[in-house]
């Protein structure tokens, strides 16, 4: 301290000196800020407009799964969100991830031209325009989407490659429920298929049940309409079912008597009805988000361990973290109240030892489903845990973060 | 005073009407509407947008498909470019198991024209997504044609077989009823019954 006075007083006779052209010279240390003005940030019109982050947050989506978006024919097809950066529940629009079945081109569709037509098994078939829709009662409802590619292994290097592919969102609209009651169901109406208007017009079969519960034809996100990547100006959110159920630029609901076995039904199509039930409704999951694989602790003492739970069973009533490989596990705080397939922030205070470690965390959901090892899966399906083991249906294990004695974070699966 | 309690239970009434049941206020009782927004498209709209095919087959099109149209077809509308010449050596998905027949259809691969369940799939998949950036475009004779090639190359059905309307929904899959259902879904239930996790 003493060796820094000197230049202190040094500072505030040149500060003194140069009051009005301020400029701040090598010599100049840190001391006395509160004079010092930052450089500025140029903005145009486009900025005002619609402002931009800081220029020092860089965080991006990168592709997932080792295939290029765009592809060689131009094709978006999975791109993962950069949950290392994340903070609260919320995942900006411009970082959500995206997912697609084959691949998609991104549809620039005029909402004063778009409609929604609702026919099958319904008294009344009807059309509607984004404008009808809004007439309608809204609901604004937090929900995340997971693509059931998003697995974790031994190759991924951060937690945007093992959990990326999952994203939370504030998503305003209208029930589908109340829609199929202007419609009016017929008897054996048990299904329906959602289609969107993109040149594959990719298309699901999902059950009455679920539309009836909680599905939302969604024209908002995140207080502004939802993104082309997104499915603008319209798409399906059924919440807690796996990713490619939330069908983009909703075009039709076609209400059927049957599974009506569309392209993407019969590529998610498996074996055992047990493999089956587990690739649906998304089971307990949750992962931490810092410290993660390829961050750095510098040192020890107290860090705020974050993560993210959710479970396409309902809210998350508990998250626990482990600090020492899975042997003592101590309940984390969620932060604020739980929503229904939302991801819920929670934080665990820990005193780093500086001792090499390992970090987990698992949650359980309403229904009392509670997240679990691979190890416990592989019990479950009395199979041997070894290096050849692949979970069932999505893997929503616990993801183990090695921390080593100089600070360093890594894969636990690795 | 008097006047004002008259004032104090209209409005009392004026909230009652307000609080009433969106089914109270329906915009035309008899259709069963609560909010009477949208419109009824026509029979001819309906049929315009509907291009679900379904397992039964019931929304095929008049029309009718040969192996040998096909194979000229796969060749003239442009899909070996993508999917290649042999339709297992291109750079879109390829089309033919590499796998020979008596290989378990689920050690196949994942092969439209060979492991969905319904040829319909495979007609419908094709009239509504291919080929890429002119979907939409192919006769509904041609999209049979096709259907019918790449059943054929992978070994579904014989090389003189005619599809249309009526044979298209009855051509035996290999995979038959080899393949899970979903389970029945009820909100807020277990997703795997006796699965703790």
């Amino acid at each position: 301290m003493g060796s820094k006075r000197p230049a202190r007083r040094q500072f505030l006779k040149s500060g003194a000196a140069l009051a009005g052209g301020f400029t701040f010279g090598a010599a100049a240390p840190a001391i006395g800020q509160t004079h010092h003005s930052p450089p500025m940030i140029k903005e145009g019109k486009d900025q005002i407009a619609y402002g931009d982050r800081s220029p020092h947050v860089t965080s991006v989506r990168i592709a997932h799964g080792g295939r290029p978006s765009p592809d060689n024919w131009g094709l978006t097809f999975h791109v993962a969100t950069p949950l290392q950066d994340s903070v609260g529940v919320i995942t900006p629009s411009s970082l959500h991830y995206m997912g697609t079945t084959r691949g998609s081109f991104l549809p620039d569709i005029d909402p004063r031209e778009h409609r929604l037509m609702i026919h099958g098994l319904v008294d009344r078939p009807l059309t509607f325009t984004i404008d009808d829709l809004k007439r309608l009662p809204s609901v604004t409802r937090l929900h995340f989407i997971e693509c059931a590619g998003n697995r974790s292994s031994r190759r991924a290097k951060n937690v945007q490659e093992t959990h990326g592919m999952t994203s939370c969102a504030e998503w305003t609209g209208v029930l589908l429920s109340t829609l199929l009651k202007e419609c009016g169901l017929k008897s054996g109406a048990s299904w329906f298929v959602a289609e969107g208007a993109e040149e594959v017009k990719g298309a699901s079969s999902m059950p009455i049940a679920k539309a009836m519960d909680d599905c939302i034809l969604a024209y908002g996100m995140n207080g502004e309409a939802v993104r082309p990547q997104n499915g603008f100006p319209l798409r399906l959110m059924v919440p807690g079912f796996e990713g490619i159920f939330h069908t983009k630029w909703l075009r039709r609901i076609k209400v059927v008597d049957r599974y009506y076995m569309n392209y993407n039904d019969y590529g998610h199509l498996d074996r055992d009805p047990k493999v089956a039930a587990l690739d649906y409704q998304i089971g307990p999951k949750s992962v931490i988000t810092f410290p993660s694989a390829g961050q750095q602790l510098p040192g020890k003492g107290f860090y705020e361990l974050s993560g993210l739970a959710w479970s396409g069973g309902g809210a998350i009533k508990l998250v626990e973290v482990s600090t020492d490989g899975g042997r003592r596990w101590n309940k984390a705080e969620i932060k604020g109240t739980a929503q229904r397939m939302a991801h819920a922030r929670f934080g665990y205070m820990w005193n780093w030892d500086g001792q090499e470690t390992e970090l987990q965390s698992r949650c359980t959901d309403e229904l009392g489903q509670v997240q679990p090892s691979r190890a416990q899966i592989a019990k479950y399906w009395n199979r041997p845990f070894d290096a050849t083991f692949s979970v069932p249906g999505l893997d929503n294990s616990i993801q183990p973060w090695k921390i080593a004695g100089d600070g360093s974070v890594t894969n636990g699966f690795a | 005073m008097a006047s004002l309690k008259v004032l104090a239970l209209a409005l009392l009434m004026g909230a009652s009407v307000l609080a009433q049941s969106p089914t109270r206020l329906r915009a035309d009782a008899s259709s069963g509407q609560a909010y009477g927004v949208g419109r009824t498209p026509t029979a001819e709209e309906i049929r315009a947008w509907d291009i679900s095919i379904g397992p039964t087959g019931e929304e095929l099109p008049p029309g009718r498909g040969t192996v040998r149209e096909g194979a000229a077809l796969y060749r003239s509308t442009g899909c070996a470019g993508c999917h290649g010449a042999t339709a297992i050596d291109g750079k879109a998905p390829i089309l033919k198991s590499k796998a020979p027949p008596n290989v378990d259809v689920w050690a196949r691969g994942r092969i439209l024209p060979l492991r969905a369940p319904f040829a319909t799939t495979v007609w419908d998949y094709i009239n509504r997504a291919m080929p890429l950036n002119r979907e939409g475009t192919l006769t509904p004779d041609q999209v049979y044609s096709l259907t019918a090639y790449l059943l054929f190359i992978n070994d579904v059905i014989r090389e003189d077989e005619v599809l249309d309307a009526t044979t298209l929904p009855k051509v035996k899959m290999p995979i038959g009823n080899d393949y899970a259902l979903l389970p029945e879904w009820k909100p807020r239930t277990h997703r795997l019954k006796g699965y703790p996790h």
